[in-house]
């Protein structure tokens, strides 16, 4: 069994599973960091940005970070953890000659389509004059500035897909539901649990009759709107594979939004306006519920809350219909009957107004100051940009960063020098360490694999030794582009026995509790299935004596030695030597067994665990006699 | 007892006895026990045995009864110990041997009823109150009830575990206090009978080697070494000692903590409290032999004596000061800075303790922290009490929880790992670092105690219970900075750190956890309180947004948090730190006066605390002359009495009274007898005044709503308003104002009550709406007379005696109790036919 590493972030993992001769990709996420190497798309034009010296505006701007370890056409199925984890889907399915199929739950798919609607909408509505892509030859890339000339393997960054390769791609995932099992070849069955991460959000048990993988990729233990992790169906793994923990293992959600709406609060009570980037899915809702429950209290009722993306209104209404996927709060309110997320109220009472994008209605009703949820959290595309140029100038406003899937500073890189407050909320619902550590007590699996991020502190805080997963044995780490051979041994196979075949069986108990039978069969195996059947009969001998000839030949006819089992216990063996008239005999003890050596018959007996060697010269007479003697100690059947 | 019980008794006994009629409140059983009890300590208990059959029979018949309830024979087993307290009674029980039937193994030992709890706790009851002389004792002996009592110690049920040891130190208490003419050895003979199975039996628990037994047996010489000082317990200390110090020596150490608790009951003990007392050395052994946990709770004990070795403090002190000297050391300190411990610290056990699991980890050090803290106040007393390392220690401590600290040693690095984010630690580190400001500090450690301070402020982490604390810490350490500064203002360490303090206070204003807010709030109360006069923290103060947001708090959702807001704007306008003048009558403003908010709040808020936190400030405004309030004293009152006078919460009530008194002394002057050096005017301005004063008074309907409050079902209410009107009339009578009119009314000087009042009010009230009424003729309005008449009249000491009674002074009587159990069985009988 391998796991082929084909991602080095630990938050958006991409790996290949190979065992029992099926091939699955568990996620692929699509790391988008690199981003953060180019100059914003502004939605309108920025003579700011467009009047900067040197490399302005080059290429575009979406990438694939993925190496050839692996022949991607051989994958045969790919597993969904969450909607974050398959936005590289498209570049799989579509170029790879991928011919498999792709399992997630319905509100992953639909989810993932908006995220991946609204990255495509974000690239193509600003569209370029030129592009460029000399520049990632090796010999130009290592003239360029930094931190471009030391990027990594430029040549594999691509071009944003288009929403025909999104169609493309989510028409080959078939829909599944929770602890739904479903069977891979007859060899493997997958099944989705809950991970309580996001909506419909899953980690997969992946198991044979006699192995069980697991596979936890973004769970949460916190109390958030999705339904609660599903942790007991996890007991018993031979091998856990851990991804997807908290980013920010040092901040706690709690805190965390609690501070977010001090900050918010105290920003337009000045007067000034406050932008969110975030993704149109996810801890959106949950900030929205809080603020739904702090507005009143903070005096901030009056405040315009806007959430501007092309995907708002179905995020919105999204999450309202999932209601089985809710945790359990949320799905009796249902039955109320209710909105199960409070947005709704928000927006019947126009506190909260969503808009497609920053032209048209928006642009109308607009009014400051306000409070602006809108994406992309990178702020290098999407109509964040253009608030961060509106906004940027004026000390009153405050831009707040939830998202912790980029340095806060990186992202604001190319609006410096920023009058604007800036925060640094970062809100990670996905476990922390110490909740790890709780997990791994109480499923108690036989080995831990982890990406190698996870088993030393952070590089900023290197003194953080509580910073990493604490397991026994030690956790073994993986890195992108390694290839782990993961630590078990495939024993046993499952093999049915035909009912007519088992009728005929005779056991023998040789220990309490276990009996044996001898069975000869004929072994059929299909779509990884192996069925002991009854063997042909014997053809009726015909009268022909030539024909009789033949079937004297047939293997199957010969007399079988009889099976023996037991072992020796030499004491008794010697006793029944000199009974029978060997004297002098000698036992040697060996590091396997015993010798028993029969000095005055220059005849030595080996007896070990598993075999007994008799050996004398040339005297047939006195080995038969004693491998009888040997015999009698032993069970025949 | 009277006539009236003993007539009524006889039924009583027979509704207990009757297994079809039940007792549903058994709180009746024990008022009924109290009662027997006075009744036996007053007159003859024998008499009233005789006189009441009744009584004898119950106890027969009970005793007779196979399927008695359990809490009728517990009672029964306590009452009979209640009569059998008196020899004469006891030989009369004893006659007809209902005692042996009672206590003895054939009593109700032998019964299902044993099973209950209830009826053991009762039989122990019983035989504690029999135990008042000898022959009791000789009794129990005989019976074999001492053997009982000894099984009973291990009772699952701990109430009755428990009772039984301390019977036991009762019996032996007893005992050996009736024979203390006698001198004592360690001998057994000369110990009496009862005594010596007693002692035995706690000497074989001792051996015993089992926890439960040692444990007990530790528990009832702690309970005597406790209660009970004669030079006997010396003696019978020198039994236990060798069986004692043999605990001591056994690995692994059993019961410890009752060893502990055994070792401080003697010491705080006179008889063993001498300097040469083998206590001190078994002690010094206990303090090496128990673990860090076991040995804090005895070192503290051991410290907080008046006399004790001195050696012996020193080796307490240094156990206390392990665990931090520990913690500094896995943090490496700079050698620079002095130690805890002189000798060099290898305690491997402290460190094993703090590295083996969170919990254990969190409890040794939080146990250490409230130690010391104990201690601290006492710091003066204590030789070398170090100051400087100590608070060293606990920012070192902070600094792990928080995940600041980057410690170099392996240790340092592991204790990291498990304090990150303990909350119990972090509270408890900070409610001693706050502690810790009460001493002299180098200011190179103030500074980092500031920095500290600002973290836990800071971090998002810091739960609501953390940040409280931290908020407790900053303000007595902001406090102490500012006693050390000679300066009338603040220096200028303290501004840096007000400086960075605010934008923090602003944020937990605005916190979306209420707790955080509330506790924001109260900080900042408490630190106008202080401050509220330095220029430099006004200055830090007014150039924050904390006053707008403090009253934007007074619209919270949250009630303890309106009221902390209440409390905080309140202390704020009385400094003049609000931006919003309070000014009574400034409707016409654009924005709300802090006053009409306030008063809005006590009219129509919902929730008691934020009413009730603002009348305090209303009258802590009048009290102190807020300068806005002291314009139209008359018009504020009025108006707040008003509207408090409809309030449904009695304590906003009281606060109401107490503000009407406020402004009564400031209108009358102060009790006469309060200041007897005050300079006396002449007496006729003095009663021309009292009389315009008077007239004001009733003008602004002050008196309506004193007496209204007189009338108050809630007795506090009424209990102010009486202390009120006593006041008042001390006041006129030192100025001879109540003589003067009325002759008709002295007849009934002091003698009417509140019914009369209540009906003079309503008079009053209807001539007030102008209706019709008998004494509509007598004028529009209160006058001085009417309220002159009321204090006449009403016998105000009188009612002030009532008043200071309990509310069911006049339902507890005997009789009262006896009529109500046998009311409540036919009730009960006939709910049931209700059910049906």
């Amino acid at each position: 069994m391998k796991l082929y590493s084909l991602s080095g972030h630990p938050t958006l993992p991409c790996n290949v599973l190979k065992f029992k001769s099926t091939t699955i990709m568990l996620d692929c996420g699509l790391d988008m960091t690199s981003t953060l190497n180019f100059l914003p798309l502004p939605l309108v034009q920025s003579p700011r940005l467009s009047n900067l010296p040197g490399w302005a505006l080059k290429d575009g701007n979406t990438f694939l970070d993925k190496t050839e370890l692996i022949d991607l056409s051989t994958v045969d199925v790919i597993l969904i953890s969450n909607y974050h984890c398959m936005m590289a889907l498209p570049y799989i399915t579509e170029h790879t000659g991928f011919t498999g199929t792709v399992y997630a739950t319905e509100p992953t798919v639909q989810i993932g389509r908006l995220l991946m609607e609204e990255l495509v909408n974000f690239i193509e509505r600003v569209p370029k004059a030129q592009s460029a892509s000399l520049w990632k030859n090796k010999e130009v890339q290592r003239l360029l500035p930094a931190p471009l000339k030391d990027a990594v393997e430029v040549s594999t960054w691509r071009r944003c897909y288009t929403m025909q390769e999104v169609n493309s791609a989510l028409s080959k995932i078939q829909l599944v539901g929770y602890s739904q099992k479903i069977e891979l070849f007859g060899a493997v069955q997958v099944t989705p649990l809950s991970s309580g991460y996001a909506l419909g959000s899953s980690n997969w048990i992946i198991q044979s009759h006699y192995e069980k993988v697991s596979y936890v990729s973004g769970s949460s233990l916190l109390t958030t709107h999705p339904q609660p992790m599903d942790q007991t169906s996890l007991k018993n793994s031979d091998v856990l594979i851990l991804t997807g923990l908290t980013q920010i293992p040092t901040a706690n959600p709690d805190g965390m939004v609690g501070e977010f709406c001090s900050n918010l609060a105290l920003t337009v009570r000045n007067g000034g306006n406050v932008l969110i980037p975030c993704y149109p899915s996810g801890v959106i809702y949950d900030l929205l519920e809080c603020l739904y429950q702090y507005i009143d209290s903070a005096g901030l009722s009056n405040v315009p809350f806007y959430f501007i993306s092309p995907v708002a209104n179905s995020s919105l209404e999204f999450a309202q219909i999932f209601a089985e996927w809710l945790c359990h709060n949320k799905q009796t309110k249902v039955y109320l009957p209710e909105p199960p997320f409070p947005h709704a109220e928000l927006i019947q009472t126009n506190k909260l107004k969503h808009y497609p994008s920053i032209h048209g209605d928006f642009s109308n009703e607009f009014k400051q100051p306000c409070v602006v949820f809108t994406g992309h959290p990178s702020l290098r595309f999407g109509d964040v940009v253009h608030f961060m140029e509106l906004w940027g100038k004026s000390s009153l406003n405050t831009v707040i960063f939830t998202e912790p899937d980029f340095s806060y500073l990186d992202a604001l890189a190319p609006y410096q020098p920023l009058a604007m407050k800036c925060i640094y909320c970062p809100i990670d619902t996905r476990l922390n360490f110490i909740q790890v550590s709780k997990l791994l007590k109480e499923v108690q699996p036989l080995h831990v694999v982890c990406p190698e991020q996870y088993t030393q502190p952070p590089p900023a805080q290197a003194h953080r030794m509580d910073l990493v997963i604490d397991c026994q044995p030690p956790a073994m780490s993986y890195r992108r582009a390694e290839v782990l051979a993961l630590p078990f041994k495939r024993r046993y196979e499952k093999i049915e026995i035909m009912p007519e075949l088992a009728d005929s069986l005779v056991p023998l108990e040789i220990k309490p509790g276990i009996s044996l039978a001898t069975v000869s069969a004929v072994l059929h195996t299909k779509d990884n299935k192996h069925v002991l059947q009854s063997p042909p009969r014997p053809i009726q001998p015909p009268a022909s004596k030539k024909r009789k000839r033949v079937s004297d030949d047939i293997p199957d006819c010969k007399l079988l030695k009889p099976l023996l089992s037991g072992s020796i216990p030499v004491d008794q063996f010697v006793q029944t030597l000199e009974k029978h008239g060997f004297s002098d005999v000698k036992v040697e003890d060996t590091a396997k067994g015993h010798i028993v050596l029969l000095q005055e018959a220059e005849t030595l007996i080996q007896i070990e665990e598993d075999s007994t060697h008799i050996i004398c010269d040339n005297d047939e007479m006195l080995r038969v006699r004693l491998r009888d003697l040997v015999l009698k100690f032993l069970q025949k059947f | 007892m009277d006539i009236e019980c003993s007539r009524l008794l006889p039924s009583v006994c027979a509704v207990l006895v009757d297994p079809k009629q039940f007792v549903a409140d058994d709180t009746c059983l024990e008022k009924l026990l109290d009662w027997f009890k006075t009744v036996t300590e007053a007159e003859s208990s024998l008499l009233v045995l005789q006189e009441n059959p009744c009584l004898t029979e119950l106890l027969f018949h009970v005793v007779k009864l196979q399927d008695v309830n359990s809490n009728i024979l517990s009672f029964t087993l306590r009452l009979a110990g209640i009569f059998a307290a008196h020899e004469n009674s006891f030989q009369y029980l004893q006659q007809g041997e209902v005692l042996l039937s009672l206590f003895s193994e054939a009593g109700p030992l032998s019964r299902p009823a044993w099973e209950d709890p209830s009826v053991r706790s009762g039989w122990i009851q019983g035989v504690g109150s029999m135990v008042q002389h000898e022959r009791a004792v000789q009794f129990l002996c005989d019976c074999g009830a001492i053997d009982v009592i000894f099984s009973l110690q291990g009772d699952p049920s701990l109430f009755v575990a428990s009772t039984a040891s301390q019977l036991l130190v009762h019996i032996l208490g007893f005992t050996m206090h009736s024979r203390r003419a006698v001198p004592l050895t360690t001998q057994d003979c000369d110990w009496p009978v009862c005594a010596r199975m007693i002692v035995g039996h706690i000497e074989e628990s001792l051996r015993s080697g089992t926890v439960p037994q040692i444990t007990q047996a530790l528990n009832v010489l702690t309970t005597l070494f406790g209660r009970c000082h004669e030079s006997w317990t010396e003696v019978l200390w020198m039994r236990m000692n060798p069986f004692v110090g043999s605990l001591l020596e056994k690995e692994p150490l059993l019961a410890a903590h009752s060893l502990v608790d055994l070792f401080l009951s003697m010491a705080r003990s006179p008889v063993f409290s001498h300097l040469e007392c083998d206590l001190w050395i078994l002690s010094t052994r206990a303090l090496n032999r128990l673990s860090p946990t076991q040995s804090g709770p005895l070192a503290l004990g051991i410290l907080n004596l008046k006399d004790c070795p001195q050696t012996l403090r020193t080796k307490a002190f240094n156990i206390l000061l392990q665990p931090l000297a520990c913690v500094l050391q896995a943090a490496s300190q700079p050698t620079g800075s002095p130690g805890l411990l002189d000798e060099s610290l290898n305690d491997s056990v402290i460190t094993d303790i703090l590295l083996s699991s969170k919990s254990s980890c969190a409890g040794l050090l939080c146990q250490t922290l409230a130690h010391l803290e104990e201690l601290q106040p006492m710091s003066h007393l204590l030789i070398d009490w170090p100051h400087v390392p100590l608070l060293s220690a606990v920012m070192t401590i902070l600094r792990f929880c928080s995940g600041l600290a980057t410690p170099a040693s392996s240790v340092g690095d592991r204790l990291c790992g498990i304090l990150i984010g303990c909350f119990r630690v972090q509270r408890s580190a900070l409610d001693f670092l706050g502690t810790l400001s009460q001493g002299p500090s180098p200011s190179e450690l103030i500074r980092g105690v500031v920095e500290i301070l600002l973290v836990y402020l800071k971090s998002p982490d810091s739960s609501p219970t953390v940040l409280k604390k931290a908020f407790q810490a900053t303000l007595k350490w902001l406090l102490s900075l500012s006693k050390t500064s000679t300066s009338s203002d603040l220096c200028p360490q303290t501004q840096h750190f007000l400086r960075d303090l605010f934008p923090i206070l602003q944020k937990r204003l605005c916190s979306p956890c209420w707790e955080v807010r509330d506790s924001a709030l109260e900080f900042l109360t408490q630190l106008t309180k202080h401050w509220g006069g330095r220029a430099g923290f006004r200055q830090a103060l007014l150039s924050s947004e904390v006053p707008e947001l403090a009253e934007d708090l007074l619209r919270d959702p949250e009630s303890y948090v309106r009221a902390s807001a209440v409390t905080a704007m309140g202390q704020l306008s009385s400094r003049g730190l609000c931006s919003n003048p309070i000014g009574t009558g400034s409707k016409n403003d654009e924005k709300k006066s802090l006053f009409l908010e306030l008063l809005e709040i006590l009219s129509t808020d919902s929730e008691g605390f934020p009413r009730r936190a603002v009348i305090q400030v209303f009258t802590e405004w009048l009290r102190e002359g807020h300068t806005d309030v002291s314009k139209d004293k008359e018009q504020f009152v009025t108006k707040v009495l008003q509207v408090v006078s409809c309030d449904l919460d009695w304590e906003v009530r009281v606060q109401g009274l107490e503000l009407a008194l406020v402004f009564l002394v400031q209108t009358l002057g102060q009790h006469e007898t309060e200041c007897p050096y005050a300079v006396e005017m002449s007496s006729v301005t003095q009663s021309t005044q009292l009389t315009e004063s008077l007239q004001m008074l009733c003008h602004m309907k002050l008196f309506d709503f004193i007496f209204s409050a007189l009338c108050d079902c809630d007795r506090p209410v009424a209990r102010k308003s009486c202390d009120i009107l006593l006041y008042l009339k001390a006041k006129l009578a030192h100025h001879g104002s109540l003589q003067g009119s009325g002759e008709a009314c002295t007849e009934s000087l002091g003698t009417q009550n509140t019914a009369w009042l209540e009906t003079t009010l309503r008079k009053w009230k209807a001539r007030d709406q102008g209706q019709p009424s008998e004494v509509a003729d007598r004028g529009d309005c209160q006058e001085p007379d009417d309220v002159l008449e009321v204090l006449r009249s009403v016998d105000l000491e009188g009612l002030r005696g009532t008043l200071a009674k309990s509310s069911d002074h006049i339902e507890k009587s005997p009789q009262s109790l006896l009529q109500d159990m046998l009311a409540t069985v036919g009730i009960l009988e006939e709910n049931e036919a209700d059910c049906y």
